[in-house]
């Protein structure tokens, strides 16, 4: 069998020492790591890995058996077609906050995606106190359709009380 | 045209220390004029360090000149550079030619004045800001053996650019609080 990439995804409660006992399991056999994307949600810890290996879906799964037995991972994979070197360069930066409330993730990004916003990288967070929750978002991304459009489009949210910041990314590159 | 081979990281040359130039002659300038050139030749680079490409000499060049709308100085020459004061603190992104397919946040001075010679020897001083600040401390980095990667900073770090949170306060008849 040739060598495949599978996308790993890994979460469980958080405690320290997942990402080693999960990075030394997929070392130890055979594996090599690519791009990955690791964080604590709520508690939980989530791990994207790109994991590369001469073997099927069902080897990848067994090397990881002690390891997510012993700290109760849950274990998903799926064979990809992605590889490396494949990065797309963002062209703007877009934050947002406000009083936390339903749908304004689905407002944000809903008006940014008719005007052309392609999303490279988001992360959010609900901070605040349990009666004043906030919710903060920080996007990265490619403006399709130019930056001019995503500033009309933030006007609109504007007016519903969402405090937008776009930043155009101008890579510096020496 | 000259265009030379730019060192690309994991090669250790690039963390030497590169030492002042003594004197700005002829052989000198020639070296530059193949140093701006191979700058030239990469796609979108407005920057270079003679180190980049083993020179292991104080001598810098920065052009922004092509990039839209940004204050900038167009062909910079910097030998010998030193930054004089620094600023203001800013996120922005940068890329190298020594660190290919690869992109990263790092903070940077909003404002520098540097002090350098120029390719006559002549002593100059510049008064810098935005984009070309961050260049010029990017590739000034490279004298001393430090690449962005030295500096990145993770997504998370910053919430807002201070320029325009003040720009906000100040539309909206709040006062010109200081941020943070």
């Amino acid at each position: 069998m040739s060598k495949q990439w599978y996308m790993l995804t890994v979460v469980g409660e958080d405690r320290p020492g997942i990402v080693a006992r999960v990075t030394t399991a997929l070392f130890e056999g055979g594996c090599n790591l690519g791009e990955a994307s690791m964080m604590r949600l709520g508690g939980n810890f989530t791990i994207m890995l790109m994991v590369e290996l001469e073997g099927s879906d069902g080897e990848l799964r067994k090397l990881l058996e002690p390891a997510a037995r012993s700290l109760n991972l849950h274990i998903h994979i799926d064979g990809i077609k992605g590889r490396l070197h494949r990065h797309l360069e963002p062209d703007v930066s877009i934050t947002v906050y406000g009083a936390d409330r339903a749908g304004i993730v689905a407002r944000v990004t809903g008006v940014l995606a008719d005007a052309g916003l392609h999303v490279l990288e988001l992360d959010s967070d609900v901070a605040g106190s349990r009666e004043t929750p906030i919710y903060v978002m920080h996007i990265e991304g490619h403006a399709g359709e130019g930056i001019d459009a995503l500033r009309s489009a933030l006007k609109l949210i504007e007016r519903d009380g969402i405090e937008v910041n776009l930043q155009p990314v101008d890579t510096m590159v020496g | 045209m000259v265009v030379l081979e730019i060192f690309t990281y994991p090669d250790e040359r690039l963390k030497q220390i590169s030492q002042p130039v003594q004197r700005v002659d002829d052989a000198l300038r020639t070296f530059i004029a193949e140093l701006e050139q191979t700058m030239r030749h990469s796609p979108g680079g407005v920057g270079i360090a003679a180190p980049q490409v083993g020179r292991f000499q104080r001598i810098v060049i920065v052009d922004v000149s092509a990039k839209p709308k940004i204050a900038n100085h167009g062909r910079m020459i910097l030998v010998n550079p030193e930054i004089l004061s620094w600023e203001g603190m800013v996120k922005g992104r940068e890329g190298c030619m020594s660190v290919p397919d690869y992109t990263g946040n790092v903070m940077r001075a909003e404002r520098v004045t540097v002090s350098a010679l120029d390719e006559q020897g002549e002593p100059r001083e510049y008064h810098c800001e935005g984009y070309e600040a961050r260049a010029i401390q990017h590739e000034i980095d490279h004298l001393d053996g430090l690449l962005f990667l030295d500096r990145l900073v993770s997504r998370r770090t910053d919430l807002f650019r201070r320029k325009n949170y003040g720009e906000k306060k100040r539309r909206r008849g709040e006062g010109g609080a200081t941020p943070r």
